[in-house]
């Protein structure tokens, strides 16, 4: 997650946040806020975020059925839990869709970022249609989709393998993977197309005075040199593709039957259709648990720390 | 270093690998957008007897008056609302909060700054349902507040950081300057902290209305008065009000994308540094 913000401010990455202190005793002190600057902003995001993720932790110790006070249960939910084949599954869905989204993701978005990142005029032109995906909000795609995938009236009654695309368990996730990568792709593309156009140009003069291929140059310069890019990106990938759910929800309900149930929509269905809120927060704290864990070993195993390593001996 | 005019890889031939992927490309996000606006276009009838690829027979805008009868331009206010409200209490809480953790010299500042990191990582999901309890013991279910302070409160995090790292970029001489002339830390922040990250305010600014006006869990657990339903709530009505009715659906698709693409046309640059820039939501 620190990738995030290293990529966004271009400068803040590797800094550590260190308090600025006055450098000279000598001058009159320098106006400073007082840390009530910080009060409004530590209110809303306590109360709104970081307090439920301590009670959906409480809550998951309790029995609750939307209405009344939520009474304490002990460890029921959790035995519950670890007893329920459908979680299981569930957990099983929500990686498959995790693992095989990366894997399609992550080329795609690579390749036509690095294609984006060229200065001729028609690349400009195609980027600015690759980019109107995000325009759209995640309901509208996957509405939108819903209605494409329409078995008779939609465009996939015209293509004879697709027409039941949404019919079918293998058939629902790959629509799942397909209108995810259309939403999420052009957002990637546009974080690998900001890091290849950073890449020094020397480095390929370099390369073409050596002699190096068009596929050469692209494997021994651009694909090192967006390592930095690719740990970001998948970071950002992985744990936003743990929590799919308006996908889910507007393009296959979860079905058919259960097969495209994910853990975000598992733990809705269960809390806001079955008012079962208490077990529902257990499966809450499993995805909190999960996507922290994720987020912990790519920060832990990428060399996240080394950050701006590659540009060493520039 | 003058003769590379590329960006990246300088090309000594065409690439028809890269041409075919991109085509490829430009095939899978063109058909579905070219389908959508098609569709949205053509009356029903048209649309029945020629099937879902043939272009529009005859274009008609009838289906925008049939997308405006079902309680369109109300969702519409509702989430200008939402949107304008968002975005004003994120960036008035946000500016005051990243000046404190770039100038201030407390440790609580140092320790604000990691928690709103940590904070990245919280997925919204997840915080659904204690968050469903605590608005509901506010008072504040089935309100268009109770929509927004948990939006603002997921949107601090990224905003804090980002006007943070814009904020380092001041030279300690401004602010020394400032102080010389007597101006206090709230002087300061208006007349130096606010101008001097404009660039990074607007950005800020178009990503937190962005993530506003699309965002559709907070609203969907949080209301159920289809007087109070934001745009996304309102599309997901329109499926059962146009379960066959395909151009009328895709035309109300199309209008809730269109004041995203007025942004898009205007501001372009902010909307692509709010995206690039920001990273992930």
């Amino acid at each position: 997650m620190v990738a995030t913000v290293g990529a966004a401010t271009g400068k803040g990455a590797g800094r550590t946040p260190a308090r600025p202190r006055p450098r000279e005793s000598a001058r009159p002190a320098t106006s400073r806020p007082s840390s009530w600057y910080l009060a409004p902003a530590a209110l809303f995001f306590g109360f709104f975020a970081a307090f439920p993720l301590v009670l959906v932790v409480y809550l998951s110790f309790t029995s609750w059925e939307g209405i009344g006070d939520p009474t304490l249960v002990g460890v029921d939910n959790w035995v519950r839990l670890f007893g329920d084949s459908r979680v299981l599954d569930v957990i099983g869905t929500t990686l498959l869709l995790v693992v095989l989204g990366w894997a399609t993701q992550t080329p795609i978005a690579l390749l036509l970022g690095v294609w984006a990142a060229g200065q001729q005029r028609n690349r400009a032109i195609l980027s600015s249609i690759f980019f109107l995906p995000l325009l759209l909000s995640t309901a509208a795609i996957a509405l939108m989709f819903n209605r494409l995938f329409d078995p008779y009236f939609g465009l996939a009654a015209e293509f004879g393998p697709f027409q039941n695309i949404l019919g079918t368990g293998p058939g629902a996730l790959g629509a799942i993977l397909f209108v995810t990568g259309w939403q999420f792709i052009p957002f990637h593309m546009l974080l690998y197309q900001a890091a290849a156009r950073n890449i020094p140009k020397v480095l390929y003069q370099a390369a073409l005075m050596d002699g190096a291929s068009g596929f050469q140059q692209f494997r021994h310069i651009t694909l090192p040199q967006l390592k930095n890019t690719v740990i970001t990106s998948s970071t950002i990938m992985i744990v936003g593709s743990l929590t799919y759910f308006e996908t889910i929800l507007l393009l296959t309900n979860g079905g058919p039957g259960t097969a495209t149930y994910t853990v975000p929509f598992e733990m809705y269905i269960r809390g806001f259709r079955s008012f079962e809120f208490g077990y529902a927060s257990a499966i809450a704290t499993v995805l909190v648990v999960v996507a922290t864990a994720v987020s912990l070993v790519i920060v832990k195993f990428s060399g996240f720390t080394k950050m701006r390593s590659t540009l060493e001996g520039m | 270093m003058t003769t590379a005019r590329a960006g990246t890889p300088v090309r000594t031939r065409p690439n028809w690998l890269a041409g075919g992927f991109v085509t490829l490309w430009l095939v899978i996000v063109g058909v579905p957008i070219y389908t959508m606006i098609s569709w949205s276009l053509q009356t029903r009838d048209d649309f029945l007897d020629h099937g879902p690829i043939a272009l529009p027979r005859a274009i008609t805008l009838e289906n925008i008056a049939g997308v405006l009868d079902t309680g369109f331009v109300r969702y519409l206010l509702n989430t200008a609302i939402v949107t304008f409200s968002c975005v004003a209490l994120t960036l008035l809480v946000a500016i005051p909060a990243a000046y404190a953790i770039v100038r201030s010299t407390s440790w609580i500042s140092g320790f604000a700054f990691r928690i709103f990191l940590l904070g990245l990582a919280i997925p919204a999901q997840a915080t659904i349902i204690p968050l469903y309890l605590i608005i509901n013991r506010m008072q504040l279910y089935d309100s268009l507040t109770a929509i927004i302070l948990p939006t603002v409160a997921f949107a601090l995090p990224l905003a804090v950081l980002v006007l943070a790292g814009s904020l380092r970029d001041v030279s300690d001489e401004l602010y020394d300057a400032m102080t010389v002339d007597g101006a206090g830390p709230f002087r300061i922040m208006w007349q130096l902290v606010v101008p001097m990250s404009r660039g990074s305010i607007a950005a800020v600014g178009t990503y937190s209305a962005l993530g506003a006006w699309n965002q559709f869990l907070f609203p969907l657990i949080l209301t159920v008065d289809p007087n109070l339903r934001v745009i996304t709530l309102g599309l997901q009505s329109y499926r059962q009000e146009f379960q066959i009715n395909l151009p009328g659906m895709m035309m109300a698709v199309l209008l809730t994308a269109l004041p995203v693409f007025v942004l898009y046309l205007v501001a372009r640059r902010w909307l692509i540094a709010g995206l690039a820039g920001l990273g992930s939501r």
